[in-house]
């Protein structure tokens, strides 16, 4: 798609990509996620970062929504007394999981952190986010090129953003 | 210099406990300092773990990552001795590595 020869054969090779798109995405799911996360694999992503709320967060990072899932556990204290550092883990049932994120809900920026877990490494992290103020933590699990999600209430006291 | 990065891995049969301690100030740009001055964001952007050449683990953080941040994870296919690479880089283009034999 480098030359630009004119308007319509453009849009006609756009429209075709599409459709490549669309039937790769329909016909095999697996296969359809892999290429897309190839490409996602090796860049920082960026955008996603800058989204100020969960869902566009979660749209910018994976381009699809997420049901919830009762086989993936989050763990999080009811009350963290620093926002500052809030002990956080997910552990999850899920097979062929390839990503792991957390958003906190009200953040300044939604996405804290995301986790490509590569072919044989267990579906598990631990690590410690900042919370600003009492609110959800949702973690995401992609797995077999579905989203999963997980939502817990963490009751903060004294703020992580605070200055 | 020492070395930023803190690491224990553990081979436990097939699987192999990593935890990791960075010191970082991960900085949000968001609070100021004392002089009513906003301190500057700085943060590790991507953290990356190789095992015997192939990715094991890879991070990828905004400002909402703690402070000296830690991180635990497991994997499997790697034994004793095996030597397992930690690298990170941050928004302001600092980085550092480290190697650690897997007990």
């Amino acid at each position: 798609m480098t030359t630009t020869t004119g308007p319509l054969p453009t849009r006609r090779l756009i429209l075709q990509g599409a459709a490549g798109v669309a039937l790769l995405g329909l016909g095999n799911l697996p296969f359809g996620a892999s290429p897309a996360l190839a490409a996602a694999n090796d860049k920082y992503p960026e955008e996603a970062f800058k989204q100020k709320n969960e869902a566009d967060a979660i749209k910018a990072l994976y381009g699809k929504t997420a049901e919830p899932s009762d086989k993936i556990k989050l763990d999080a204290p009811e009350i963290a007394e620093n926002g500052g550092v809030v002990p956080i883990s997910v552990t999850t049932s899920l097979d062929k999981v390839t990503s792991i994120s957390f958003f906190v809900a009200e953040n300044p920026f939604a996405l804290a952190a995301s986790y490509r877990i590569p072919d044989g490494t267990v579906a598990a992290v631990a690590n410690r986010l900042k919370m600003a103020k009492t609110t959800n933590v949702v973690a995401i699990v992609e797995a077999d090129g579905k989203l999963y999600s997980a939502t817990k209430e963490v009751k903060v006291t004294v703020g992580g953003c605070g200055g | 210099m020492a070395s930023s990065i803190r690491v224990r891995a553990t081979a436990n049969g097939d699987i192999t406990e990593v935890q990791a301690l960075i010191q970082h100030p991960m900085d949000t740009g968001l609070v100021k300092d004392s002089k009513g001055e906003l301190i500057p964001a700085h943060y590790i952007q991507q953290l990356k773990f190789e095992c015997n050449g192939k990715d094991v683990f890879v991070a990828d953080w905004g400002t909402a990552v703690s402070k000296d941040p830690y991180i635990k994870f497991s994997f499997k296919g790697a034994k004793k001795g095996d030597e397992l690479k930690i690298s990170w880089t941050d928004n302001k283009g600092g980085s550092d590595t480290t190697t650690a034999k897997i007990a």
